[in-house]
């Protein structure tokens, strides 16, 4: 219900005609604001703050486990120190990362809108995201959350804790993804610009557009699933308490049928935006065009079918374990058109070696990794032995932070520029790459061997013939700590700077490149009229935007 | 609002700026609302899944539970629900329509139905509250019976409760919409807020017309 109310000043034409998002307005009007720009930025420092916070979490938790037995903390520090550091990264930072932050800024702009379609609605999804963050820090401080992210019953409604407040947290961070899903929907069906059919869309839109309707579909079966734990433990329902006549199991079907999805409301948006760089970085036409976008939807669609896979030790029968694990399969198919896409792309391409295509180039080895992992997992006999150890986290560290985080790096410094008008040190950047791509796999791949070999996941001790891998792991967080370190002083650096990007650094050919940088409140002068499709490297370059030059 | 003027016939005071014209603005809020409805479907969709299945497990202890439950209270709210999806209709036709008074007296008529619903269904919890029939470790009902008859409870506080909630939310709703309406803001070129709400509202009927045989009409 966007159109109640007309449009705020700041809006409208006139005074700020000419002036870039960065400077128009006061620091309340920032807060207030229903720019799209603006609240892809305040996004993208709220979650980088998150992350930060998940990532203390997760250093503290590899240096307990630097040496067997008590390191640092307690045990019972320890199951809190991993819980908060899995809900935070999952629930504060990936899920929101690319679609709310880079999403948020870009899309409108890549689809020659003004905005997004419920302006309103964005600024209350904002401010839903921040409730939801600060109650989950109040469950932090009264005492913490000691059942992983996964909430599992009946130790979660049995534990104690804040469980429920940390339950409702997740319950509001929902909301604010289930709106930012319908706004993008809404916006990418109603809102292109003229001559933009769906196959002339950028493929990062389609990829937010795929991302954006599973978060619709998915997100509310999770608010009733944490809606009936929070009355369990308030009420002793007993829906998934078998003490009570309960099925525990249920719980878990509930939970994966959202949260499998929600695993391709991560991976989406980033293959999105590998889909964005690769062809921009490489200069040359999106090879299978077609395929990659169908891809997103097919993904998108499978995503709905696999949940079961993380239920094969749970009791589920046979017959449905073989099912789901067949389903899982079908993921790779669309998965790999990708991959093969993006590098049939890059083939004779004329490729520059800046810093979006290195963490693209990343992405690419460690989506490898992480993708073909995930089927050895989605193998219902393998699965049996390498359930709940080090392989499946080292798995999804693979696909969630070596693919999705990392190609959020890629998304950050692509549109940086754009963002805040201002490029970074390249030199500096690449450093940084480097140390996150070495510390990334130090810290990971032993872990690999070690869930191979039976070191479990959770726990707090081990035996002593896996100290050499667990403190080669920990090494490499430290590495990677080391590269977050060096990027964030380079981007804080470049913001001390003028403004001295120019509008298209990298010669893309969409049309968010296609306005000033960072660009004016309004987006664009004129409502742009699309003249070529989003990679069309082969055809000399037409803006789309009146009065446009590079 | 924008300065610029595109000529199109159905132009109204509340477009905003990053539309083109009226009618892009009203098929995305349209759209906007179908999507937000079917995220509703499907949060009811999990919790009666649930339900299904424990059902399924204790078939007695629904059969006891639900002798608990009044039909006829709960025909008489059908009935409300069923009547306020009607006037609610008409207040749409009638904004659209141009027919502010009848547009006025439709929406205070679903108010009423709403209001009514509201009522009946307070009756019924504090009946129930009085003989103990509370959800989960709080049943403490005297009767005796299966003792899944808790969980059974769990199920109908918890899914009348949210449902009841979004009544209480359309009705806010609907007196915004009363106030809009009186003062003349709708009309044939402008009535989005009306058909939106309208949608959610035939939604929350029609979650009760599944919530009331499944409830109230165990067997």
């Amino acid at each position: 219900m966007a159109d109640i109310v007309a449009t705020p000043k700041s809006q409208s034409h006139g005074d700020h005609y000419d002036v870039d998002y960065l400077n128009d307005g006061s620091l309340l009007s920032w807060l207030t604001t229903v720019d799209h720009k603006k609240l892809g930025v305040m996004y993208l420092w709220s979650i980088l703050f998150m992350f930060f916070l998940g990532g203390v979490f997760a250093l503290l938790v590899r240096l307990e486990l630097m040496n067997p037995g008590q390191t640092i903390m307690t045990a019972e520090q320890y199951n809190k120190a991993f819980t908060l550091h899995g809900a935070i990264m999952v629930f504060l930072v990936i899920i929101p990362s690319i679609p709310a932050a880079l999403g948020n800024f870009a899309l409108p702009l890549m689809l020659g809108a003004k905005d997004v379609a419920f302006p309103r609605l964005n600024l209350l999804s904002f401010w839903i995201y921040v409730t939801g963050a600060i109650i989950a820090t109040v469950a932090m401080v009264t005492g913490g959350v000691d059942t992983g992210w996964t909430f599992y019953t009946p130790y979660s409604t049995t534990t104690d804790g804040p469980v429920a407040l940390m339950t409702f947290a997740a319950f509001v961070l929902g909301f604010s993804s289930i709106l930012t899903g319908v706004n993008f929907v809404a916006t990418v069906h109603k809102l292109r610009a003229p001559g933009m059919g769906w196959f002339k869309m950028p493929l990062f839109v389609w990829g937010i557009y795929a991302t954006a309707i599973i978060q619709v579909l998915a997100t509310p079966v999770l608010a009733i699933t944490l809606l009936l734990l929070i009355f369990e433990r308030l009420f002793g329902v007993g829906v998934f308490d078998p003490k009570l006549g309960g099925d525990p199991v249920l719980f878990q079907h509930f939970f994966w049928f959202y949260s499998h999805p929600a695993v391709y409301i991560m991976i989406l948006p980033g293959m999105a935006i590998i889909s964005e760089v690769i062809p921009t970085m490489s200069q040359k036409v999106f090879f299978g065009y077609k395929a990659t976008a169908f891809s997103s939807v097919a993904i998108a669609i499978v995503s709905f079918v696999v949940w079961g896979h993380h239920m094969f030790t749970s009791g589920q029968s046979q017959l449905a374990g073989a099912i789901f694990s067949f389903l899982t399969f079908l993921v790779g198919i669309p998965s790999a058109i990708k991959v093969f896409n993006w590098i049939t792309t890059m083939y004779k391409g004329s490729i520059s070696l800046a810093a979006p295509m290195l963490y693209a180039l990343m992405f690419l080895i460690l989506f490898g990794i992480g993708g073909l992992t995930g089927i050895f997992l989605g193998t219902m006999s393998v699965d049996i032995h390498l359930h709940d150890t080090y392989f499946v986290v080292a798995h999804f560290h693979y696909v969630m932070m070596g693919s999705t985080l990392i190609a959020f790096l890629a998304g950050l410094h692509f549109w940086w520029p754009k963002m805040f008008g201002r490029m970074y040190n390249e030199r500096a950047a690449q450093i940084a790459a480097f140390f996150v791509f070495i510390g990334f796999n130090a810290t990971f791949l032993p872990q690999f061997l070690l869930g191979s070999r039976g070191m479990p996941r959770r726990y707090y001790d081990y035996l002593p013939e896996f100290t050499f891998l667990h403190q080669v792991s920990t090494v490499g967080s430290w590495l990677l700590g080391l590269g977050f370190v060096i990027m964030a002083g380079y981007l804080f650096a470049s913001l001390r700077k003028k403004m001295d990007a120019p509008s298209n650094p990298w010669h893309a050919r969409t049309l968010d490149w296609q306005t000033s940088s960072p660009p004016i409140t309004h987006n664009f002068h004129e409502i742009p009229v699309l003249k070529q499709g989003p990679y069309d490297y082969f055809k000399p370059f037409e803006p789309s935007v009146e009065g446009y030059h590079e | 609002m924008s300065s610029e003027s595109y000529g199109h016939a159905a132009e109204h005071a509340f477009r905003q700026h990053h539309f083109v014209n009226s009618e892009q603005q009203f098929d995305t809020s349209k759209l906007g609302m179908w999507l937000f409805l079917a995220t509703e479907i499907l949060m009811f969709g999990g919790l009666f899944v649930g339900f299904g299945l424990m059902q399924a497990n204790y078939p007695e202890a629904w059969v006891a539970g639900h002798h608990h439950l009044d039909r006829i209270m709960g025909s008489i709210n059908t009935v409300f629900l069923l009547c306020s999806s009607f006037t609610m209709v008409m207040a749409v036709h009638a904004s659209s329509t141009n027919q502010k008074s009848k547009t006025v007296l439709n929406l205070l008529a679903t108010l009423a139905f709403a209001g009514g619903f509201m009522v009946i269904k307070y009756f019924e919890y504090s009946h129930k509250f009085h003989e103990g029939i509370l959800p989960g470790r709080y049943f403490s009902y005297a009767g005796g019976g299966p003792p899944e008859q808790a969980m059974f409870f769990g199920f109908y506080f918890a899914m009348t409760g949210i449902h009841g909630v979004h009544v209480l939310i359309g009705m806010i709703l609907i007196a915004w919409l009363t106030i809009r309406a009186q003062r003349g803001e709708f009309s044939s070129a402008y009535y989005t807020p009306v058909d939106l709400i309208g949608l959610y509202w035939h939604l929350v009927d029609l979650i009760w017309i599944y919530l009331f045989p499944l409830l109230y009409l165990v067997s």
